[in-house]
């Protein structure tokens, strides 16, 4: 079995173009990740540019209303750039910059992750190019404007359902026209080897804080941490340090859509089946004859047909639990958290905290469950007011 | 049929000319057709892409054959009937052009016994790299269906260490980037074929952006055979179920001008 391999999943599944560039990095990475150097500047751009460490936000109005587990928030929407992709981004960028990179490219859902790149390239000095389904373009178009401001060239996506599998694609295909300057800066613990684990890596600081904090806070682990799964990159972050802990149920939530018993869903884990896409053996929607399906989900964020090889592997020794959250749930756990805490959050954490109101009132009051707040939701309040009827102009 | 067929064969009479049809588009019954002329005009291998809903080797002209493919309702059963359709009115030696996940969900033994009841000789799977052709290699060779590996420009120290496993012949990447027409194709692709040439004990022939006779000639100074996709699918968009002709009198320029040298 080749390298990169979480159980059966994983592996590099890339045209021979890709291949030497990958092995590149994959050394490149190995040899960064214990330099002392590398880890100082990685450091200091987390706490001093990102605003790490992130808070983790006691919710005492929504804990007493549900009436179970204390609530914690993972406030990654509180980083620059409003998510928690700025976690790998910095990471990555700094990675292609000391191998010698000079430009970067990344595809984009809802946008969060091209403007956490094109955040990363102008700070770090590097050409950028971001790839984004037209669709997604078009729902948010907001974001496009900001990757711009950010002196980033964006290429809308006009092949397939134009989402984010079709950015994905443009961007491998982008890269295996230009790799000797090129760093693909992938966004989510998903693609070839070693990508799953780079982000993992990147992303596991969101895990690594939130053990200390809730230790000092509670002087005891969580019972369950939650958070929503597209790929699963702020997912596999809030999942790493707690993986080890065997008391720590792990719940990622994924995106239903308008329900798994219809067609219009993201739900790997609940309707998927094993395939090998996007450089990865993994879950995936497909048909019987492994043709990638359309996939829906309310959140650009979470539309996606795959989901990351470790997150399968930890479905399928038992490790991790996923389960599917609807559009409608989503949305009302979006209104009810702006409501009570005063919150508005990406519509893909809403996710999340939907979970959260599902399981913590009959959970012991003594109990406490973190949820991560993976990103901001000022980008969707515009989709929100579609989604109920109200006519507003941006 | 009597006779083994094997993908020697096309390389068997001078340079081989290798053209390359998604099955389906624009129909089952047009691709049968525009094949049988491909191989009427001295067509020495075929290469029959199976559609895939995300092609990621390939430029915008095969990616819109794959999805006028899917949409004229074409499935992997569908093709491997196509594939015996012309198995069974050629011996012209026929290898499949597809992604990994078809034939992972299909099955990796089911698929390689379909592929040898069909005729199949061969399959070339873009996203399925050396370290990775493990897992289908064992199914492949027991139902005698060559793997057909990708040397990129960019596998510098790889090419000895894939030159030397290959079976059935090499496919030399002549550029970076996906598939498509292009008006030049590199001066270094000689001695690009002469160092894969070194290691392996197959033929090698080169293909991404191939559609000029000029190329052709060119690249069949040094290469054992050209392969041409992207000219031949932009005939079928541009004349569709009728396109048989235009691809006739296509192969037969490619092939003469790699028999006999440019004019």
């Amino acid at each position: 079995m080749s390298k990169g391999r979480y159980g059966v999943h994983g592996g590099r599944y890339v045209p021979e173009t890709l291949m030497s560039e990958i092995i590149r990095l994959e050394k490149g990475y190995e040899y960064y990740k214990k330099d002392p150097e590398f880890n100082r500047e990685l450091n200091e751009l987390l706490h001093q540019y990102a605003g790490r460490p992130s808070l983790l936000y006691f919710a005492e109005r929504m804990t007493a209303e549900l009436g179970g587990a204390k609530i914690y928030f993972k406030r990654e929407d509180l980083n620059h750039t409003g998510s928690h992709k700025i976690n790998n981004v910095l990471g990555q960028v700094l990675l292609a910059k000391k191998m010698g990179k000079t430009r970067v490219i990344a595809e984009t859902g809802a946008g969060q992750h091209g403007v956490a790149t094109a955040t990363a390239a102008a700070l770090m000095g590097m050409e950028c190019e971001i790839f984004m389904g037209k669709e997604d373009t078009r729902r948010q178009a907001l974001n496009v404007y900001r990757m711009e401001l950010l002196g980033a060239k964006v290429h809308p996506v006009e092949s397939g359902t134009m989402t984010l599998k079709d950015a994905v694609n443009e961007t491998m295909r982008e890269w295996t026209k230009r790799v000797h300057d090129t760093h693909y800066v992938l966004g989510s613990v998903m693609g070839p080897h070693p990508f799953p684990m780079i982000v993992r890596d990147f992303q596991s600081v969101i895990s690594r804080e939130a053990r200390e904090q809730i230790l000092e806070r509670e002087g005891r682990m969580p019972a369950a941490v939650i958070a929503c799964v597209g790929g699963g990159s702020n997912a596999m972050g809030m999942f790493c340090d707690f993986i080890s802990e065997d008391g720590v149920r792990l719940i990622g939530c994924e995106a239903a859509g308008r329900g798994i018993h219809t067609r219009e869903h993201a739900a790997t884990i609940a309707k998927g089946s094993p395939g090998i896409f996007h450089g990865m053996k993994s879950y995936f929607c497909q048909d019987e004859y492994g043709q990638i399906a359309p996939v829906y989900s309310i959140s650009a964020g979470l539309d996606y047909p795959g989901i990351g090889p470790e997150h399968a592997h930890l479905h399928d020794i038992g490790r991790a639990e996923y389960v599917p959250i609807t559009d409608d749930e989503a949305v009302e756990a979006f209104e009810y958290l702006a409501r009570t805490e005063g919150i508005i959050c990406a519509i893909e954490s809403a996710h999340a905290v939907a979970h959260a109101c599902k399981i913590v009132p009959s959970m012991s009051k003594e109990e406490a469950v973190i949820v991560c707040l993976s990103g901001r939701g000022d980008k969707d309040v515009a989709a929100i007011a579609r989604y109920r009827g109200v006519d507003i102009h941006e | 049929m009597n006779k083994k067929i094997k993908i020697r064969d096309a390389f068997d009479h001078g340079k081989a000319f290798i053209g390359f049809v998604t099955g389906g588009d624009p129909s089952l019954e047009a691709s049968r057709e525009i094949i049988l002329n491909m191989v009427e005009a001295g067509c020495d291998l075929i290469e029959i892409g199976i559609p895939f809903s995300d092609p990621i080797a390939e430029g915008p002209v095969i990616q819109e054959a794959n999805i006028r493919a899917l949409a004229a309702g074409a499935t992997v059963d569908k093709i491997f009937g196509l594939a015996a359709e012309v198995r069974e009115r050629t011996e012209v030696p026929l290898v499949f052009l597809t992604y990994l996940n078809p034939v992972f969900r299909y099955g990796y033994d089911r698929f390689c016994k379909k592929c040898e009841e069909c005729g199949v000789n061969g399959l070339i799977i873009p996203d399925m790299p050396y370290e990775e052709r493990g897992e289908l290699e064992g199914f492949a060779k027991a139902h005698e269906v060559d793997m057909i590996s990708l040397i990129a420009p960019t596998s510098e120290e790889r090419t000895r260490m894939i030159a030397e496993q290959a079976s059935g012949f090499i496919y030399a990447v002549s550029s970076m980037g996906v598939t498509g027409i292009r008006s030049e194709i590199s001066a270094h692709i000689g001695a690009a074929v002469s160092a894969i040439k070194e290691a392996a004990h197959v033929p090698v022939a080169v293909g991404f952006g191939v559609n000029t006779p000029e190329q052709a000639a060119g690249i069949g100074r040094s290469a054992d055979g050209v392969i041409v996709g992207s000219a031949i699918v932009r005939l079928i968009e541009k004349y569709g179920a009728g396109a048989g002709r235009y691809v006739y009198d296509y192969v037969k320029t490619m092939k003469a001008a790699m028999i006999n040298g440019c004019p």
